[in-house]
Protein backbone atom coordinates (compact mmCIF):
# COMPACT_ATOMS: atom_id res chain seq x y z
CA UNK A 1 0.00 0.00 0.00
CA UNK A 2 2.76 2.42 0.99
CA UNK A 3 4.66 1.46 -2.15
CA UNK A 4 1.66 2.28 -4.34
CA UNK A 5 1.26 5.64 -2.64
CA UNK A 6 4.93 6.42 -3.20
CA UNK A 7 4.68 5.50 -6.90
CA UNK A 8 1.58 7.66 -7.33
CA UNK A 9 3.27 10.57 -5.57
CA UNK A 10 6.37 10.25 -7.75
CA UNK A 11 4.22 10.12 -10.89
CA UNK A 12 2.29 13.21 -9.81
CA UNK A 13 5.52 15.06 -9.05
CA UNK A 14 6.99 14.07 -12.41
CA UNK A 15 3.91 15.27 -14.27
CA UNK A 16 3.99 18.55 -12.38
CA UNK A 17 7.66 19.14 -13.22
CA UNK A 18 7.05 18.24 -16.86
CA UNK A 19 4.11 20.63 -17.12
CA UNK A 20 6.16 23.40 -15.49
CA UNK A 21 8.99 22.86 -17.97
CA UNK A 22 6.61 23.02 -20.94
CA UNK A 23 4.96 26.16 -19.56
CA UNK A 24 8.32 27.86 -19.01
CA UNK A 25 9.50 27.00 -22.51
CA UNK A 26 6.29 28.28 -24.10
CA UNK A 27 6.29 31.51 -22.14
CA UNK A 28 9.96 32.12 -22.98
CA UNK A 29 9.22 31.70 -26.70
CA UNK A 30 6.94 34.69 -26.88
CA UNK A 31 9.47 37.02 -25.25
CA UNK A 32 11.50 39.52 -27.17
CA UNK A 33 15.18 38.79 -27.49
CA UNK A 34 18.15 39.19 -29.79
CA UNK A 35 20.54 36.27 -30.33
CA UNK A 36 23.90 37.43 -31.65
CA UNK A 37 26.44 35.01 -33.13
CA UNK A 38 30.11 35.88 -33.60
CA UNK A 39 32.73 34.49 -35.99
CA UNK A 40 34.57 32.66 -33.19
CA UNK A 41 31.45 30.59 -32.50
CA UNK A 42 30.36 32.50 -29.41
CA UNK A 43 26.77 33.59 -28.96
CA UNK A 44 25.14 36.23 -26.78
CA UNK A 45 21.46 36.62 -26.00
CA UNK A 46 20.13 40.09 -25.24
CA UNK A 47 16.98 39.38 -23.30
CA UNK A 48 13.92 41.56 -23.01
CA UNK A 49 14.63 44.45 -20.64
CA UNK A 50 18.34 44.64 -21.38
CA UNK A 51 19.89 47.85 -22.68
CA UNK A 52 20.99 46.17 -25.93
CA UNK A 53 17.56 44.67 -26.59
CA UNK A 54 15.94 48.05 -25.96
CA UNK A 55 18.19 49.50 -28.66
CA UNK A 56 17.93 46.66 -31.20
CA UNK A 57 14.30 45.52 -30.91
CA UNK A 58 12.82 48.77 -32.32
CA UNK A 59 15.08 48.38 -35.38
CA UNK A 60 13.89 44.79 -35.81
CA UNK A 61 10.27 45.96 -35.55
CA UNK A 62 10.99 48.53 -38.26
CA UNK A 63 12.42 45.81 -40.52
CA UNK A 64 9.34 43.62 -39.98
CA UNK A 65 7.04 46.51 -40.70
CA UNK A 66 8.92 47.52 -43.87
CA UNK A 67 9.16 43.96 -45.14
CA UNK A 68 5.48 43.30 -44.64
CA UNK A 69 4.38 46.65 -46.02
CA UNK B 1 24.80 32.27 -59.57
CA UNK B 2 23.79 35.94 -59.41
CA UNK B 3 22.33 37.65 -56.34
CA UNK B 4 18.75 37.66 -57.62
CA UNK B 5 18.85 33.93 -58.40
CA UNK B 6 20.38 33.12 -55.01
CA UNK B 7 17.60 35.05 -53.30
CA UNK B 8 14.89 33.47 -55.45
CA UNK B 9 16.23 30.02 -54.54
CA UNK B 10 16.28 30.97 -50.86
CA UNK B 11 12.63 31.98 -50.80
CA UNK B 12 11.66 28.90 -52.78
CA UNK B 13 13.55 26.51 -50.48
CA UNK B 14 12.65 28.06 -47.14
CA UNK B 15 8.92 28.17 -46.56
CA UNK B 16 9.45 30.08 -43.32
CA UNK B 17 11.00 33.13 -44.96
CA UNK B 18 8.42 35.74 -45.88
CA UNK B 19 10.74 38.29 -47.43
CA UNK B 20 14.47 38.77 -47.89
CA UNK B 21 16.93 41.38 -49.05
CA UNK B 22 20.50 40.79 -50.21
CA UNK B 23 22.78 43.79 -49.88
CA UNK B 24 26.43 44.70 -50.15
CA UNK B 25 28.46 45.30 -46.98
CA UNK B 26 27.68 49.02 -47.13
CA UNK B 27 23.91 48.39 -47.33
CA UNK B 28 23.38 48.83 -51.07
CA UNK B 29 20.59 46.50 -52.23
CA UNK B 30 21.77 43.79 -54.65
CA UNK B 31 18.51 41.83 -54.81
CA UNK B 32 15.21 41.77 -52.98
CA UNK B 33 11.95 39.87 -52.83
CA UNK B 34 10.16 43.13 -52.05
CA UNK B 35 8.44 44.87 -54.93
CA UNK B 36 9.16 48.33 -53.54
CA UNK B 37 12.80 49.41 -53.97
CA UNK B 38 12.52 52.06 -51.27
CA UNK B 39 11.35 49.53 -48.71
CA UNK B 40 14.09 47.11 -49.76
CA UNK B 41 16.67 49.85 -49.24
CA UNK B 42 15.18 50.65 -45.86
CA UNK B 43 15.31 46.98 -44.81
CA UNK B 44 18.95 46.73 -45.92
CA UNK B 45 19.88 49.89 -44.04
CA UNK B 46 18.15 48.72 -40.86
CA UNK B 47 19.71 45.25 -41.16
CA UNK B 48 23.12 46.88 -41.31
CA UNK B 49 22.22 49.02 -38.31
CA UNK B 50 21.20 45.86 -36.41
CA UNK B 51 24.55 44.20 -37.10
CA UNK B 52 26.53 47.30 -36.21
CA UNK B 53 24.41 47.92 -33.13
CA UNK B 54 25.01 44.37 -31.88
CA UNK B 55 28.79 44.72 -32.16
CA UNK B 56 30.82 44.03 -29.05
CA UNK B 57 34.53 44.22 -28.18
CA UNK B 58 34.77 40.80 -29.89
CA UNK B 59 33.79 42.47 -33.16
CA UNK B 60 30.70 42.64 -35.33
CA UNK B 61 28.45 39.58 -35.37
CA UNK B 62 28.29 37.26 -38.36
CA UNK B 63 24.63 36.48 -37.80
CA UNK B 64 21.78 37.47 -35.54
CA UNK B 65 18.14 36.81 -34.86
CA UNK B 66 15.89 39.43 -33.34
CA UNK B 67 12.65 37.93 -32.13
CA UNK B 68 9.45 39.77 -31.22
CA UNK B 69 5.92 38.40 -30.88
CA UNK B 70 5.06 39.52 -34.43
CA UNK B 71 7.93 37.57 -35.99
CA UNK B 72 11.67 37.32 -36.33
CA UNK B 73 14.34 39.22 -38.23
CA UNK B 74 17.48 37.39 -39.33
CA UNK B 75 20.67 38.94 -40.62
CA UNK B 76 23.64 36.91 -41.86
CA UNK B 77 26.73 38.59 -43.25
CA UNK B 78 30.19 37.90 -44.62
CA UNK B 79 32.98 40.28 -45.64
CA UNK B 80 31.27 41.44 -48.83
CA UNK B 81 27.53 41.24 -48.33
CA UNK B 82 24.66 40.58 -45.98
CA UNK B 83 21.26 38.98 -46.28
CA UNK B 84 18.28 39.97 -44.14
CA UNK B 85 15.08 37.98 -43.87
CA UNK B 86 11.85 38.12 -41.93
CA UNK B 87 9.83 35.14 -40.74
CA UNK B 88 6.69 34.55 -38.75
CA UNK B 89 6.65 33.73 -35.06
CA UNK B 90 8.73 30.82 -33.67
CA UNK B 91 10.75 29.92 -36.76
CA UNK B 92 13.19 27.01 -36.85
CA UNK B 93 16.20 29.23 -36.17
CA UNK B 94 18.94 26.79 -37.18
CA UNK B 95 17.24 25.99 -40.46
CA UNK B 96 16.66 29.64 -41.40
CA UNK B 97 20.27 30.56 -40.55
CA UNK B 98 21.53 27.63 -42.62
CA UNK B 99 19.42 28.70 -45.62
CA UNK B 100 20.62 32.30 -45.32
CA UNK B 101 24.26 31.21 -45.14
CA UNK B 102 23.73 29.06 -48.23
CA UNK B 103 22.20 32.05 -50.02
CA UNK B 104 25.21 34.21 -49.14
CA UNK B 105 27.62 31.52 -50.31
CA UNK B 106 25.79 31.08 -53.63
CA UNK B 107 25.69 34.83 -54.20
CA UNK B 108 29.43 34.93 -53.44
CA UNK B 109 30.23 32.20 -55.96
CA UNK B 110 29.16 34.54 -58.74
CA UNK B 111 31.95 36.91 -57.74
CA UNK B 112 34.69 34.25 -57.79
CA UNK B 113 33.79 31.53 -60.34
CA UNK B 114 37.35 30.96 -61.63
CA UNK B 115 38.77 29.58 -58.36
CA UNK B 116 36.08 26.92 -57.94
CA UNK B 117 36.18 25.50 -61.48
CA UNK B 118 39.98 25.34 -61.57
CA UNK B 119 40.32 23.03 -58.57
CA UNK B 120 37.69 20.41 -59.47
CA UNK B 121 38.99 18.58 -62.63
CA UNK B 122 42.31 17.65 -60.98
CA UNK B 123 40.60 15.58 -58.29
CA UNK B 124 38.42 13.71 -60.81
CA UNK B 125 41.47 12.53 -62.83
CA UNK B 126 43.01 10.86 -59.80
CA UNK B 127 39.90 8.89 -58.88
CA UNK B 128 40.10 6.00 -61.49
CA UNK B 129 43.72 5.20 -60.60
CA UNK B 130 42.87 4.93 -56.93
CA UNK B 131 39.96 2.63 -57.76
CA UNK B 132 42.20 0.35 -59.88
CA UNK B 133 44.72 0.04 -57.11
CA UNK B 134 42.07 -0.93 -54.60
CA UNK B 135 40.62 -3.69 -56.85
Amino acid sequence: MARRKLTASLLALGSLLGAAAVWRRRSARGKEHVDVYFADGSMVTFAEGSEEAARLIPIARRVLSQARG
Amino acid sequence: MDAAQALADLVEISAQIEAAVLASADGTVLASTLADDERAQSVARDALELVQGAASPAGEPVQLEASVPEGSVFVVRDEERLVAAVTGRDPTVGLVLYDLKTCLRLAGEDARPAKKTASRPRKKKEAPEAADGAA
